[in-house]
């Protein structure tokens, strides 16, 4: 593959596409220990920024964002636990903070309404389809004639 | 009759929950520091860096912290209603300037007064995370005791004053509310 063969316009998306991997937002050089800087990146990819609120710390540029990156990374680079760190944030900004929040009382019907939801969607399958078969063969026709037959009246 | 009353029910249900829903506003976070002790801080002071501020010093009355900054728009429309509070109420307002220039803060109190019992200067922003600050303005009302009252979050207006900070102020000092 020659890069003469390459188009402008091939090009200039490839310069794109590679420019969503660069990461500018923080002049902070990586944490010597793989693990710990894959802590950093997951949480702030977790922690809500509370001024821009559709965006995570990782993702925003906003003052407080760059804070709390900075307060994150001091306490990953100081080795406290991950649980740790969320404790930190959760008593300062409370569950919202967290994209993935705790299961709580106040957080149970947020998890949970999913599953019962697709429970009532299965049940009421269920009704439908058992009322169905208990119906006459011939009933069931009448209520949906097959399209052309046309029953008329 | 039920196979009519389980949809309309549904439907009530569904209603109520998105009255409700679209009515709360999201933007505004509740603050998990209610009730609790304020959190420790000591900062060097905007009107003498060489002095400080700390959390001991808005003890023994309720006392307001007011979270600004000059960059800070809705401060500026707050600021004439601090001004009235700082003559009128009867209780000491400290500041936090958040994240700012102390020469511009200072300029600031200059022209346009200085309602402050004292200010603390957090420049770097790490006494506002402890505070769960995230956008100013904001105003906590702190017990004797050092315990967090409320918070509110967005300009101070007569109205919220009356509100949900007289009542509370009352209370804290055993009055009738």
């Amino acid at each position: 593959m020659s890069s003469a063969g390459l188009r402008p316009w091939a090009v200039a998306l490839l310069l794109v596409l590679a420019a969503t991997s660069v990461r500018a937002i923080d002049q902070e050089p990586p944490l010597p220990d793989p693990e710990r800087q894959a802590l950093y990146e997951r949480l702030t990819h977790e922690v809500r920024c509370l001024v821009c609120q559709n965006q995570t710390v990782a993702d925003s540029t906003a003052p407080l964002a760059a804070d709390l990156r900075r307060e994150i990374y001091a306490m990953v680079a100081e080795g406290r636990s991950e649980e740790d760190i969320k404790t930190f944030l959760l008593d300062r900004y409370g569950d919202f903070v967290l994209y993935k929040p705790r299961f709580l009382f106040s957080t149970a019907l947020l998890w949970l309404a999913p599953g019962l939801l697709l429970l009532a969607g299965a049940a009421a399958i269920g009704v439908v389809v058992r009322r169905r078969a208990a119906l006459p063969a011939d009933q069931d026709a009448d209520e949906n004639p097959p399209a052309g037959t046309g029953s008329g009246a | 009759m039920t196979r009519f009353l389980l949809p309309i029910f549904v439907l009530a249900a569904l209603v109520a929950l998105l009255v409700v829903g679209l009515n709360r506003d999201p933007s505004y976070v509740p603050s998990p520091l209610l009730g609790k002790q304020a959190p420790a801080f000591s900062l060097p002071r905007l009107d003498d860096p060489a002095r400080t501020l700390s959390n001991r010093d808005l003890g023994g009355d309720v006392a307001l912290l007011n979270v600004w900054a000059t960059w800070c728009s809705g401060c500026r429309q707050e600021h004439p209603y601090l001004m009235e509070l700082s003559r009128t109420a009867d209780v000491r307002i400290f500041s936090l300037n958040w994240k700012d220039d102390p020469d511009l803060a200072r300029q600031w109190l200059q022209t346009l007064g200085n309602p402050y019992a004292a200010t603390g200067v957090d420049q770097d922003g790490r006494v506002a995370i402890d505070w769960g600050v995230y956008g100013a303005p904001e105003t906590f009302l702190v017990d004797a005791a050092g315990k967090v009252l409320y918070k509110h979050i967005a300009p101070l207006t007569s109205e919220v004053w009356q509100k949900e900070f007289m009542p509370r102020i009352r209370q804290a000092r055993g009055q009738r509310p």
